[in-house]
């Protein structure tokens, strides 16, 4: 054994773990993912039919939003090498070097299980079982699988964002119906446009890394088309709940003018050529894209609230 | 090296040298995990006496 490999100076630049406080292991949770994750759940929650108590509802939505937090701190264990080589993620805390990868690989299974765990003794084991499956999507098939792999990465992984309302409404019925895949549904066909819109004015950063993103093994052109693509398949799916008569007039009406929105701005994005013009309107779709959901939640959820819910629904699918 | 030196160093790599700085949010780590705890034991009792609800007091005695 050389005296080098065993010398003090040697041991002491090893990472060694220790050096992050309670914010760290907070940032590891991805709060901010985390809080879009909690409101479509706890709208999935308010939507469903039949009444659950407030505790069982808080219980469920903490176990929720802890599951996600897991899965993101697990995310981030997998992705510390392109994290580190990306501005928007290298100030994360297992790049900047204060939670050792390993620390954050042991917390987000703890949580993990213990968000499993919790949600199947207290609630159901229904709700239970998809929080699992969507924890295992994001982490095994989404972060391990597919988003190194195929510019199609976030148009699959883009189910285990749209999994919670879907869990929620598990939380109240112990089922799975064709409403809470509605809403799966909106969720899933808006990740796309969402996402590629970031990924247009981000596409150096994907570049760099290697990560496959629509832009980088696409183009840009192609990219701008799916967006447009993707973003005419969405706004009939958000109308659905109406259609389906889980929905009022409201929600219908309000809907489609914000759906409106939404293809003027991926029509700007689609018509746009590659440039600072481009990057602007991506940064409009994209700033957009996210009140567009809240605001579509919100809508079922204040109906809901307001008891409008079915008032005015075009109900054209009878037995709904 | 003798074989005395090198257990020396052995022990000198293996025991922790924490500075105060790690000492203190480790300290901070401790608490978050003692107040998550429990929370997580309030939770439990709370749901507990909601879903036994009117139950508890339906015991024979």
């Amino acid at each position: 054994m050389s005296d080098t490999a065993y010398s003090s100076e040697h041991a002491k630049s090893l990472p060694e773990g220790g050096m992050g406080n309670a914010r760290d292991f907070f940032q590891l949770l991805k709060p901010r993912v985390m809080s879009l994750v909690i409101f479509t759940a706890l709208v999935g929650i308010a939507a469903a039919p039949g009444g659950i108590h407030p505790v069982i509802a808080f219980t469920a939505l903490l176990c929720i939003a802890v599951g996600a937090g897991a899965s993101g701190a697990l995310n981030m264990w997998y992705d510390a090498d392109i994290d580190a080589r990306m501005a928007r993620t290298a100030n994360r805390p297992i790049p900047a070097g204060r939670v050792t990868p390993s620390e954050a690989a042991g917390f987000g299974a703890i949580l993990s299980v213990f968000s499993v765990m919790t949600m199947g003794v207290l609630v159901n084991w229904v709700a239970a079982a998809l929080l699992a499956f969507t924890i295992f999507f994001y982490l095994v098939v989404y972060t391990m699988w597919l988003k190194r792999r195929t510019p199609q990465n976030i148009v699959i992984g883009g189910a285990a964002g749209a999994f919670p309302p879907m869990i929620g409404w598990a939380a109240v019925t112990g089922g799975v119906s064709l409403e809470s895949a509605v809403l799966f549904l909106i969720i899933f066909m808006w990740t796309p446009p969402h996402f590629w819109a970031l990924a247009l004015f981000r596409n150096e950063d994907y570049r760099k890394v290697g990560v496959p993103m629509l832009p980088v093994v696409a183009g840009e052109k192609e990219t701008r088309r799916q967006i447009m693509l993707y973003s005419l398949a969405l706004v009939p799916v958000t109308l659905l709940p109406g259609i389906m008569g889980f929905a009022g007039a409201l929600y219908t009406g309000a809907t489609a003018a914000l759906g409106a929105g939404f293809l003027a701005f991926a029509f700007r994005v689609w018509r746009t050529e590659a440039g600072p013009a481009q990057d602007k309107a991506a940064k409009g779709l994209f700033a957009y894209s996210i009140l567009y959901l809240f605001l579509v939640f919100s809508l079922l959820l204040a109906e809901k609230m307001l008891g409008l819910e079915g008032i005015g629904a075009l109900a054209l699918v009878p037995g709904l | 090296m003798t074989e005395e030196n090198d257990e020396g160093r052995r022990h000198e790599i293996e025991t922790p040298h924490w500075t105060e700085e790690q000492l203190k949010k480790r300290r901070q780590r401790n608490l978050a995990i003692a107040w998550t705890l429990a929370g997580l034991i309030a939770l439990f009792f709370v749901v507990t006496i909601v879903k036994l609800g009117g139950n508890v007091a339906n015991r024979p005695i």
